[in-house]
């Protein structure tokens, strides 16, 4: 058990579910009826119909040019293409580098900031979280007993204060102090609220005036999510180019799924996953091993 | 599988290939039902339930006539609608009230699925009921949680009671106490969101309910879940009988199939949905409402209806005949414009027509200023004119535009308008498409 062995439990449970189903369905013929089973196995995992049919037309043809005839062969071949859809190019991280991190309510934004400022500080980065959510009751408490658990500085003010101020002094804080990773909390918005949406883009201006360093901008999915997933990506894409997502509560029932067609549609990589509530709960992500834990 | 259209145009396609009006074939009922099904599944109807949904309905369109009055398409989604909101119930919000006071609810549901905020608009809710609700923070476990609630205690000014982070089963029998002697009449129990396969965590629900025997106990589920929602309704409701259920964020663009799978494997109602992130962003669960936003129709439904009221079957009958003897001259034109005056305004019916909440609605085609200036320069042309409009020429032109109070470019438009409807309509023939007269809008 390496360090993705958290991830491994979290989803053996998915494994299990989706393995078993095609063991299933896999009873000699790979026909029609066949193929539109495993469409529906893949689509029970959040998979978008179109993700899926793709994935399905893809094995097929591979299946029928590999004469594939056992099920272990199949699973295979299933595995890779659905890996290879994860497989995306992302740059290296440098630093100094200020994470944005984005996403509609209660999804685990601000939980996900603890988990990353423990595993930026455990590889022997300074980290600095920015309380840039404050709209909802008691958020910036919240983030703050994270800094308290993760051993980091905080830049907050009080409830309904502008975000981009807070912004703004966090940024120059971490400047004067030289910090290598800056952590901005913001307030969970539906990406349909254009008020809300234009707000963030405020927030996004400062830091492009004010940080000249390396910026990424992270948008948490909650693995229940169902499509409205790609919704959210495209809206929030638009106002804040998007350079990963993070997927949160993968310690839960669900596959999150919906990461597919993300990749497919976007070809926005995930950077981590969420397995818990714990501090130590994030881990990067890694196509293979994930997809090898699915099917 | 390709992915695009409303269910509506979808449909339309489907039975593009059918000429004669009758009862649905098995062939034309399979072929919708896939539609159906794609459209159930992107809206995160679970696929258990939708290959349930979509038996039943099969089973319902089979050997149905098709209202002369509608398209074979229209006939099957009011089949589909109304056997979707039959399943998602009535309207139901009311709250249980408990024989001897207080009334306890308790709330329950993963994490970030909107409970605490949603204690605190059932308590403002409440309280414009003239009731006297309490709040009780349970959540033990997440940072800040307990202050969030006292937060929004404070805003709905509703008191709210708290033991730090002691058993919740402890904090919620001293929470009625207390209620009881402040003389409160309903106690609301916000507990930690938790994973439904965490067995530890259900079993502190289930003390919960064994220390205080609510009368309420209600599972928050975000509207924008996914095909999970089944097994999370299914083991909440096992290990705890709720009964009810609130959808929160039902302000955001998910289509909330997950109303359907939750309701279709626990067969509670779902009582209220969370519209907003202000304490009055609270309402009644509408199940006609639910089942139009899970089919992406918007009131399609109410505009078949009016359909049916308002066209009678000689006129769509006289129309599709002149449609498929490419006879349709401005006179029928103007006809059409009339039915669309009857049936209402043309921006209410753009707007229940399907898929229209994304389409960028073309302006033009909905203003009605524009629908009585075409009017009047058809009213103005003779009557040969408008058998031919082919062959009006210039100074014909400007005497219509005179003559109608418009400008030469009107006449123009509405020429240039007609002879791409006509076209259209000739591509329909070609395809052999029937059935088209009940709804078809000529722009
Ligand atoms: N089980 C589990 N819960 C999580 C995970 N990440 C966040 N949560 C919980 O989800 C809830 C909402 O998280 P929060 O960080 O406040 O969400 P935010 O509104 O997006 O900032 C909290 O109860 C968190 O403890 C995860 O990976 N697994
Ligand atoms: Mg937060």
């Amino acid at each position: 058990m390496g360090i993705f062995s958290k991830f491994f439990g979290a989803l053996k449970k998915t494994k299990d579910a989706i393995s078993k189903k095609i063991s299933q369905i896999f009873v000699g013929e790979l026909d029609d009826d066949f193929y539109e089973e495993l469409e529906y196995v893949l689509v029970s995992s959040d998979l978008s119909v179109e993700a899926s049919s793709e994935i399905v037309e893809e094995v097929k043809k591979l299946a029928k040019k590999n004469k594939v005839k056992t099920e272990e062969d199949f699973k295979k071949l299933l595995r890779q293409a659905m890996t290879d859809i994860l497989t995306l190019d992302e740059d290296e991280d440098t630093y100094p580098t200020l994470y944005t991190i984005v996403g509609v309510n209660g999804v685990g934004k601000t939980t996900a900031i603890g988990k990353m400022a423990h595993y930026y500080k455990s590889h022997k980065k300074s980290v600095l979280m920015v309380a840039g959510d404050t709209f909802r009751a008691a958020a910036s408490d919240q983030l703050t007993e994270w800094s308290k658990r993760a051993g980091t500085r905080i830049v907050k003010y009080g409830e309904g204060v502008d975000p981009g101020a807070v912004v703004y002094d966090g940024i120059h804080s971490a400047i004067a102090k030289h910090d290598d990773v800056v952590l901005v909390d913001t307030a969970g918005r539906l990406h349909n609220k254009v008020g809300l949406m234009e707000e963030l883009k405020k927030i996004s201006k400062i830091i492009s005036k004010e940080w000249s360093d390396r910026v990424q901008t992270y948008l948490v999915i909650d693995a229940t999510t169902g499509q409205n997933a790609l919704q959210q990506v495209e809206m929030f894409n638009e106002i804040m180019p998007l350079d990963g997502i993070i997927l949160t509560k993968l310690d839960g029932s669900s596959k999150g799924g919906v990461v597919f067609a993300i990749a497919k549609k976007y070809g926005i990589p995930i950077k981590f996953v969420g397995v818990g509530e714990g501090i130590d709960d994030l881990e990067p992500f890694n196509a293979k091993e994930f997809v090898e834990n699915i099917v | 599988m390709a992915l695009f259209g409303t269910l509506g145009e979808k449909l339309n396609h489907v039975f593009s290939k059918i000429t004669k009006k009758g009862t649905l074939t098995d062939l034309e009922i399979k072929n919708a039902m896939r539609e159906i099904k794609l459209v159930l599944l992107e809206a995160d109807v679970n696929y258990l339930v939708v290959k349930d949904f979509i038996a039943k309905v099969t089973e319902k369109s089979t050997g149905e006539r098709v209202m002369k009055s509608l398209t074979p398409g229209q006939q099957i989604i009011k089949i589909v609608n109304e056997e979707l909101t039959a399943l998602m119930g009535s309207t139901n919000a009311k709250l249980t009230v408990a024989s001897k006071p207080p009334t306890v609810i308790m709330m329950c549901g993963l994490q970030g699925a909107g409970k605490t905020t949603m204690c605190g608009k059932l308590a403002k809710m409440l309280k414009k009921q003239g009731k006297k609700p309490m709040l009780v923070a349970c959540d033990i476990y997440r940072p800040a949680a307990i202050n969030q609630l006292k937060t929004i205690g404070k805003s709905v000014d509703v008191e709210v009671y708290d033991e730090g982070t002691a058993k919740p089963e402890k904090t919620s029998l001293n929470a009625i106490k207390y209620a009881d002697k402040k003389g409160y009449d309903t106690v609301i129990i916000d507990t930690a969101g938790r994973l439904q396969i965490n067995e530890e965590l259900m079993t502190e629900l289930q003390n919960i309910k064994k220390a205080v025997n609510p009368s309420e106990i209600l599972l928050t589920v975000d509207a924008m879940i996914g095909q999970e929602s089944v097994n999370v309704a299914t083991t909440f409701n096992e290990k705890l009988d709720i009964t009810g259920v609130i959808l929160t964020k039902l302000d955001g663009d998910t289509r909330g199939g997950a109303a359907l799978s939750i309701r279709a494997v626990t067969g509670k109602p779902i009582k209220f949905c969370g519209v907003g992130e202000k304490m009055d962003d609270i309402e009644p669960f509408y199940p006609d409402r639910m089942a139009s936003r899970i089919l992406d129709m918007g009131d399609v439904l109410s505009l078949i209806e009016k359909a049916q009221a308002n066209y009678t079957e000689e006129e769509a009958r006289k129309l599709e005949k002149k449609m498929r003897e490419n006879s349709f001259t401005l006179d029928d034109y103007l006809v059409q414009f009339e039915q669309l005056k009857k049936m209402g305004s043309i921006s209410d019916i753009l707007a229940m027509l399907p898929g229209s909440n994304k389409l960028k609605l073309n302006e033009n085609a909905i203003d009605e200023k524009q629908l009585a200036k075409n009017k009047a320069i058809i009213q103005s042309m003779t009557k040969k004119e408008r058998q031919d409009p082919d062959g009006i020429k210039g100074s014909q032109k400007k005497r219509i535009a005179t003559g109608s109070g418009t400008t030469i470019q009107d006449v123009n438009i509405l020429l240039k308008q007609f002879s791409q409807s006509r076209e259209l309509m000739k591509q329909f023939n070609g395809k052999k498409k029937g059935g088209l007269a009940g709804m078809r809008l000529p722009f």
